[in-house]
């Protein structure tokens, strides 16, 4: 129970403590534009390749998808990624990562609570770049399967979060690359997930690869669950219930994964004296 | 001071630049392999809806300049912010040398390592994706990219300057020049695509006319259709642009360090 409690504190003083740190280094106009201006960039990168080339345009049957994936990938980027980057901003940067250690409450907690954060920012662009592909790019979404949406959109968020921490741990045994772990990550997600093609296009080892990564099939489901197709035709055997099924899967063996892993790192850097490293880099 | 002094001081801002690079062999892959993941998407997004093969050119010609607009962002533009956290700045200040020569010797340093970089990226993407890379005019086609290159370090000794005043939002202001300057310069598409005002406005970063440039000259055909400036006037405006910048770092140095000075920003401050 009491280690319930402190999982808990952990987790509202690392929310708090994130949402501060992501919000207000400028006024909350300012925030606000950049919250806009980030999200929207990435997609009209897109936006804009597609008007150069596909036949059709906007109209071409691939852009809803690619641009569905591109927008959630913006979860995959902030939590899976921010997460671990928390381990190297508290420990390098701020130089707090010790006294996060020295408080009354549970580390886990406290880096859930930072996922936390970074998944509100997340869903700010997540909302807003949507509502910039429906107003201004003609993006129709038909809901087709809201159920699928509501329970396959927090499973995923849920399994990112678990990654999350198993890179953080991984980090924490990093010196000169732990800034960099989390971007490679979801920069390798980007492509091996067929986020933005389809993933027939890749070669087969890479796609193989990119079957047996759980973000793939949690993009999938949201396509089929907002636009009511999925863009990769090796999924499309599967039911919906057996895409929910494989997330479901994938974030219990994420929970599993991420605590194991992270609690070996935890007691090497502990013993290594990693917990208050500053390297410099 | 003596031009001695200013030489020394260029030599040994860049000299842990260029050696950083060698000290830790594993960063030059890494440096060369994350890039090529965004780049190999965008190969694989022209692939989806048929491009001809030079577009997979333009994306990988786009994902190596995307190295030097991230280290003259990063690099240079928050560099003073950096060296303000690790309590380097205040030395920098009292240093009886030239803030221009500490600045530049930052440019010339970080601009050598990251060609290794972007030398990287090209190589490798241009075999695994097997891109034509032909140069038709090779003189000129070096010429853009060194004027280029001298015209964005030209604006990253600016932003230097500027930053100087800044605290945590310089991070997030890095940060938020990546996907909009991205889409503006036309990293990953031809710029003329967002019609000629907005590139127009665009060409403030010299990226946006050097891809324009480099494009014409590596892929002429194709960019019949999708040139944005004869690539004549995009070298004299390249010029124009390298010259404004480094006189601008120059009296914005100056400007913003004073300013800094009189508001006390010069050293950590709660931020």
């Amino acid at each position: 129970m009491r280690r319930l409690r402190e999982a808990w504190q952990g987790f509202k003083v690392g929310t708090w403590l994130g949402w501060q740190i992501e919000s207000n280094w400028t006024e909350p106009f300012l925030f606000a534009i950049y919250s806009v201006i980030k999200p929207v960039a990435g997609v009209l990168i897109l936006v804009f390749m597609y008007l150069v080339v596909a036949q059709g345009g906007l109209q071409n049957p691939l852009f809803p998808q690619v641009f569905l994936g591109t927008t959630f990938y913006l979860y995959v980027v902030n939590v899976l990624s921010g997460i671990s980057w928390t381990v190297t901003d508290d420990r390098e940067h701020y130089g707090m990562l010790k006294y996060a250690y020295m408080a009354p409450m549970h580390f886990y907690g406290y880096l859930l609570g930072r996922g936390m954060a970074k998944t509100l920012v997340a869903t700010i662009s997540v909302l807003i770049t949507l509502a910039f592909g429906i107003v201004f790019l003609r993006v129709q979404l038909s809901f087709r399967n809201p159920g699928l949406l509501l329970v396959g959109l927090p499973l995923g968020l849920a399994a990112l979060a678990f990654y999350g921490i198993l890179l953080a741990g991984v980090s924490l045994l990093i010196a000169r690359h732990g800034w960099m772990v989390g971007d490679v990550v979801a920069g390798g997600l980007y492509l091996l997930c067929g986020t933005a093609f389809p993933l027939s296009l890749l070669p087969s080892p890479f796609r193989a690869l990119g079957l047996g990564l759980p973000p793939t099939y949690w993009l999938e489901a949201l396509r089929r669950a907002l636009l009511g197709q999925g863009l990769h035709p090796e999924l499309s055997a599967l039911s919906d219930a057996q895409l929910l099924l494989i997330l479901t899967g994938a974030t219990v063996l994420g929970i599993a994964l991420s605590v194991g892993i992270f609690r070996a790192a935890e007691r090497v850097a502990a013993r290594r004296g990693l917990l208050d490293m500053q390297t410099m880099y | 001071m003596s031009w001695r002094t200013f030489w020394r001081t260029v030599v040994g801002r860049a000299y842990p630049r260029f050696i950083g690079v060698w000290r830790e062999k594993s960063w030059v892959v890494f440096d060369v392999f994350f890039p090529l993941l965004q780049v190999s998407a965008y190969v694989y997004i022209y692939r989806a809806i048929g491009a001809p093969p030079e577009f997979a050119g333009f994306a990988v010609l786009g994902g190596a300049m995307i190295a030097y607009w991230m280290n003259v962002l990063w690099s240079m533009a928050s560099q003073l912010y950096w060296e303000k956290e690790s309590g380097n700045l205040q030395l920098y200040l009292i240093a009886p040398t030239s803030r221009m020569a500490i600045l530049l010797g930052m440019a010339v340093g970080g601009l050598t390592a990251t060609t290794v970089r972007a030398a990287g990226v090209i190589l490798v993407g241009a075999l695994l994706f097997r891109i034509p890379l032909q140069v038709s005019h090779g003189a000129l086609f070096f010429g853009v990219f060194l004027l280029t290159l001298v015209a964005l370090y030209g604006l990253g000794m600016l932003l230097s300057s500027v930053f100087l005043l800044w605290g945590r939002e310089a991070w997030h202001l890095s940060n938020l020049f990546m996907e909009p300057v991205y889409l503006f310069s036309g990293f990953y598409f031809p710029v003329r695509a967002l019609g000629f005002w907005v590139a127009l406005a665009a060409s403030v970063i010299p990226i946006t006319l050097g891809l324009d440039a480099l494009r014409q000259l590596l892929y002429p055909r194709l960019m019949e259709q999708f040139r944005f400036l004869p690539v004549e006037t995009e070298l004299g405006i390249l010029a124009g642009l390298a010259v404004l910048f480094i006189f601008l770092a120059h009296r914005g140095l100056r400007f913003f360090e004073d300013l800094a000075r009189r508001e006390g920003r010069l050293t950590l401050r709660g931020q």
